[in-house]
């Protein structure tokens, strides 16, 4: 059995073994986080996503760092995501790799989480893991994803905070830097700048902000600057997200990048918005929860071989998906 | 559901040398359909016991060439004892002399492996041994 007090007095084995629980997906997990559900809602959640090697887990573990040099120091989570195997299921997660220097520091958690490749099944276990942290009374939980795909919507989605991370050296002219990025970007980050080519880098990106952001003061328009004001009564709502550079091998630009994420968070709370992600997450939540139940209660209600025999009838153009749909709901019905 | 996944810490600790063998047992214990949690070179005992509890692991595999296994062997295995860990299973690959097999087996190390041991028989132990725990 898990032991909820355990975890919630911050004991790191109880907290690691219900991460697992919850992970599989198993009855004790789903009980544990039902239980733990009015602990949460506290902590900040920054998701950090970009493309393989951009720098994502070691600006990680920078943030880490500042995070606990604080006077009053925060306590912090990290969930690394990596891909599992599509052949064998199995995962290789090397993320741990570039935070060896949080060792000993019991105000940090590290957890490695591969994505097993279940549909909606990451976005599900994902959010339940940073849950667990939630209520364990981590303060700030970052979350590292690989740029690609759902798994990134899913993260910006959970998220407060997305950090999308950019490096020199890996494409530097507009089409190289994914479409769609800008949706899910609160703050930019130009990782490597120490690097050759970081302001090719950090042009391409202004370039694409100002497409995408046509109420931003300032543009440039065949080369000359512009004023553009902004929409009346939008002033005070939007956000722009800033471009920050970073070296995260020596800690460059960390302090700014932590101020960012404090004017994200502020503007969060004072614009409505923290209030409104949440609120359209629990829904999200709530949604998939209720479609999962449906579909358990409906299934044991059918009687053994109904499935297949609507199925056999479809296959064989005897009845069509629509008319398979009814008879099964029907005869599903109590 | 529900998905029962085998997780592996693979580190190496130590100073010296290359993290090539534990690279490829990595890969195997993946495509055995393990979860690897690959921590890298220069790992010390203390990180080594925190990535298992962090991770909660099932098993610690370690690669160790520097012949220093006498002394952290013991070391890793108090940790993993002091942090209520005692039922992770602990493997080592590496250069071992075949006197100190047995002091390492009875200090509980689940299983010794010499350059050139097959990935498909450490694949084995390992999960015979993970899914025989109590
Ligand atoms: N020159 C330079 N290298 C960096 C910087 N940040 C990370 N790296 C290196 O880039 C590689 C990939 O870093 P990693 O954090 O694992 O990237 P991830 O795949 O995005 O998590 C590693 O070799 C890092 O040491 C940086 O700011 N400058
Ligand atoms: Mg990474």
């Amino acid at each position: 059995m898990l032991d909820i007090q355990a975890v919630l007095s911050g004991q790191r084995l109880a907290l690691a073994r219900l991460l697992t629980q919850i992970e599989n997906q198993t009855a004790a997990g789903e009980q544990a986080l039902a239980e733990l559900f009015p602990h949460t809602g506290r902590a900040h959640l920054i998701g950090v996503t970009g493309a393989p090697g951009t720098g994502k887990s070691s600006l990680v573990n920078q943030l880490a760092l500042h995070y606990r040099k604080d006077p009053q120091p925060k306590k912090i989570a990290i969930l690394a995501v990596d891909p599992s195997s599509p052949f064998s299921g199995g995962a290789v997660l090397g993320d741990r790799i570039r935070m060896s220097a949080l060792t000993g520091d019991t105000g940090v958690f590290i957890r490695s989480m591969a994505t097993r490749g279940s549909l909606g099944g990451l976005a599900q276990t994902t959010a339940g893991l940073v849950q667990a942290f939630d209520a364990a009374g981590f303060d700030i939980i970052l979350i590292e994803t690989v740029g690609a795909g759902q798994s990134e919507v899913d993260i910006a989605r959970l998220a407060h905070t997305t950090l999308v991370v950019e490096a020199p050296g890996l494409g530097d002219d507009i089409q190289a830097i994914k479409a769609g990025i800008l949706e899910i970007a609160d703050i930019l980050v130009v990782n490597k700048a120490d690097r050759a080519g970081v302001e090719n880098t950090e042009r391409a990106l202004r370039s694409m902000l100002q497409l995408a952001h046509p109420g931003q003061r300032v543009f440039r328009h065949h080369g000359q600057t512009m004023e553009v004001a902004t929409p009346e009564g939008e002033a005070e709502t939007l956000w722009l997200p800033p471009i920050q550079r970073t070296v995260a091998a020596d800690g460059s630009g960390l302090p700014e990048l932590l101020a960012h994420i404090a004017s994200h968070r502020t503007h969060l709370e004072t614009s409505g918005d923290l209030a409104r992600r949440e609120r359209a997450r629990l829904a999200a939540e709530l949604d998939l929860r209720l479609q999962q139940a449906l579909v358990a209660r409906w299934q044991a209600g059918l009687t053994n071989g109904e499935y297949e025999q609507a199925l056999a009838a479809l296959a064989a153009r005897h009845i069509s998906p629509q008319a398979a749909v009814r008879q099964l709901l029907d005869h599903g019905k109590e | 559901m529900t998905e029962q996944k085998i997780r592996v810490i693979v580190a190496k600790p130590g100073l010296d040398g290359h993290d090539r063998g534990a690279k490829v047992v990595a890969r195997a214990l993946r495509d055995a359909g393990m979860e690897v949690i690959y921590t890298g070179l220069r790992q010390t005992p203390e990180m080594i016991a925190e990535a298992a509890l962090q991770e909660d692991a099932d098993a610690v595999g370690l690669s160790i060439l520097s012949g220093a296994h006498m002394a952290l062997v013991p070391r890793i295995l108090a940790l993993l004892e002091a942090n209520g860990q005692s039922d992770v299973k602990l493997f080592i690959g590496g250069i071992v002399p075949d006197d100190d097999v047995p002091r390492l087996k009875e200090m509980g190390v689940a299983g010794i492996y010499g350059p050139g041991t097959s990935t498909e028989l450490i694949v084995n132990d390992i999960r015979a041994a993970v899914l025989g725990r109590g």
